[in-house]
């Protein structure tokens, strides 16, 4: 049996749920609410998080392009879609909402421009 | 000089000015212009490459530059006449701009009314008296994250972080992202300066320990930071001498807070709350000058952007309103009623600030939103709001804290005849 504590961040009263396994089933003890056990049970059994960074864009009036991903990722695979974002270089103009990087490590995930830039 | 005229001025083109532009044009105000003295619309929020913006407007999770872009959108489809790379120099009380451009030079607006939108500023080194030489690689957590995600720089590759305000939590987790090793978080206080999700998402899931009631006491290095002493403190906030550590390091990041940029408001003779550090204003949002409003973070620092655009449209809507009365010349002073007939929202037990900080008299047209900041941590609460000793509206809270702006409605049906004193009470 192991235990783990989650801090909920669904709302700002931070609930400090105890997840308990035992044989691959959880038990949550300390939740307030339905949304923070769904918070609880994603966290230990499939951790999901939206992915945002920058990348370097040529001709425009800054020089990184802010990017998201359309949807969550699971956590695991952050670090890959960063080490994946970091070889991506772009060209001025672009459009928001603008595919940047398709299905990205195959997450099925598509990366888009977070912000339009025109051309310097 | 150029002189021009214009309904309403908006100075600053972040969030706040952003959507107080786009409200007065819905309001049919027909000369509206924006003054920002970036490159591009959208302020801070065009550095927050994070998520977690407009929760509460779009229902979302957006990052801030996806939340700027929105606004900027509908924007687009107004005639709001936006002058970019434009500094104001000066306002008048009499509602006079003085900014200049490279291609205008210097121009004067007379308006109708302004709406000050110019967002806050970051403490910085100066303001927390830090001792120490003045090597370079101190910078604030904004300054990085400019760096970072605009201009395409890594500003070190070992930081401490001074202070727990939210900008140094995202921070921390960016910069851990792109390979700078964050050693800690020191906030001289006893708990933490940020959201607690903040802490959770951005020190917990990267393993940056926070270290409470601990301070920066030196700065080593004399061109470049080669190091610092942190020490921990007493109740007090003074250094507990033996407890100095030395830590290596070629970055001092500061989050120390952030305070209302009012250098052009203070020029105008607005009056400011020493509490909040920016204008005292009223329902409407209107400052102590006549046809001066305040909006977003000029007025108080908000958590959240999706207030700050709130913010920006309530002092639109009194905008509007002020011209029309001043058009109809129904009313010879177009402040919309006399000192008489004016309220004062006073922050009573554990309440640190509220925004508003005047009120109408008598009862009100609708609910109004008051902001707030409650002193100390607590579940199952609730502000009870009191006028001449009766209670006259509460709110529940389930959990408070400082670090979290309340929002607590105000009954439109409430008929107030003196201040208004909100309280924090046990809900029983």
């Amino acid at each position: 049996m192991s235990e783990r504590e989650i801090v909920c961040t669904v709302c700002p009263r931070s609930c400090r749920v105890k997840a308990k396994e035992t044989g691959g089933a959880y038990v949550f003890e300390g939740y307030s609410c339905k949304r923070g056990l769904g918070h609880a049970q994603s966290e230990v059994e499939n951790p999901m998080r939206m992915l945002t960074s920058a990348v370097p864009i040529a001709r425009a009036t800054v020089r990184m392009l802010p990017v998201i991903s359309e949807a969550t990722i699971p956590k695991a695979k952050l670090h890959d879609c960063l080490e994946a974002l970091y070889k991506v270089r772009v060209d001025s103009p672009v459009a928001a909402g603008q595919v940047i990087v398709k299905d990205i490590c195959g997450t099925g995930v598509d990366v888009i421009a977070a912000r339009s830039m025109k051309r310097k | 000089m150029k002189t021009e005229h214009v309904d309403i001025a908006i100075i600053g083109g972040g969030p706040a000015g952003l959507a107080a532009a786009i409200e007065a044009k819905r309001q049919g105000v027909e000369k509206v212009c924006i003054i920002e003295r970036d490159t591009d619309l959208g302020g801070i929020l065009q550095q927050c490459i994070h998520d977690g913006f407009g929760l509460k407007r779009f229902g979302k999770q957006m990052s801030g530059g996806q939340y700027a872009e929105a606004f900027i959108e509908e924007l687009a489809h107004t005639d709001v006449d936006v002058r970019l790379k434009t500094m104001v120099t000066k306002i008048t009380e009499d509602r006079r701009i003085f900014a200049v451009n490279e291609r205008e030079g210097m121009i004067c607006l007379n308006c109708g009314a302004i709406i000050l939108a110019m967002g806050c500023r970051e403490r910085s080194r100066n303001q927390i008296q830090m001792p120490g030489a003045r090597p370079s690689g101190v910078m604030t957590a904004g300054a990085v994250q400019r760096y970072i995600n605009m201009e395409g720089y890594l500003p070190g590759k070992k930081a401490v972080i001074l202070g727990s305000g939210d900008i140094g939590l995202i921070m921390a987790r960016r910069m851990t992202l792109e390979g700078i090793a964050v050693e800690g978080v020191y906030e001289v206080m006893s708990g933490p300066g940020g959201l607690t999700r903040n802490i959770v998402q951005c020190l917990g899931e990267f393993d940056i320990p926070l270290h409470l009631s601990t301070t920066v006491t030196r700065v080593f290095g004399k061109e470049r930071i080669t190091g610092v002493e942190v020490s921990a403190v007493d109740a007090d906030r003074r250094p507990i001498a033996g407890t100095e550590r030395r830590i290596d390091c070629d970055l001092l990041v500061l989050a120390v807070g952030l305070i209302p940029e009012n250098e052009l408001s203070k020029g105008a003779g607005v009056e400011l709350d020493a509490r909040t550090n920016g204008p005292v204003v009223d329902q409407d949002f209107m400052t102590s000058a006549p046809g001066i409003f305040a909006a977003g973070n000029v007025v108080a620092v908000f958590d959240l952007v999706d207030y700050v655009s709130d913010t920006g449209e309530m002092a639109a809507r009194g905008a509007a309103a002020y011209l029309r009365r001043a058009d109809s010349a129904e009313i010879a002073d177009a402040r919309g009623g006399d000192e008489a007939s004016i309220i004062r929202t006073i922050a009573g037990t554990d309440i640190n600030f509220i925004v508003p900080q005047k009120l109408n008299a008598g009862k009100r047209e609708s609910d109004i939103n008051l902001f707030l900041r409650v002193k100390k941590t607590g579940e199952n609460q609730k502000i009870r709001m009191v006028c001449k000793g009766a209670s006259v509206s509460e709110c529940r809270e389930a959990f408070v804290a400082p670090p979290e702006m309340l929002v607590a409605k105000l009954a439109g049906s409430a008929d107030l005849d003196d201040d208004l004193r909100l309280n924090l009470e046990a809900n029983q």
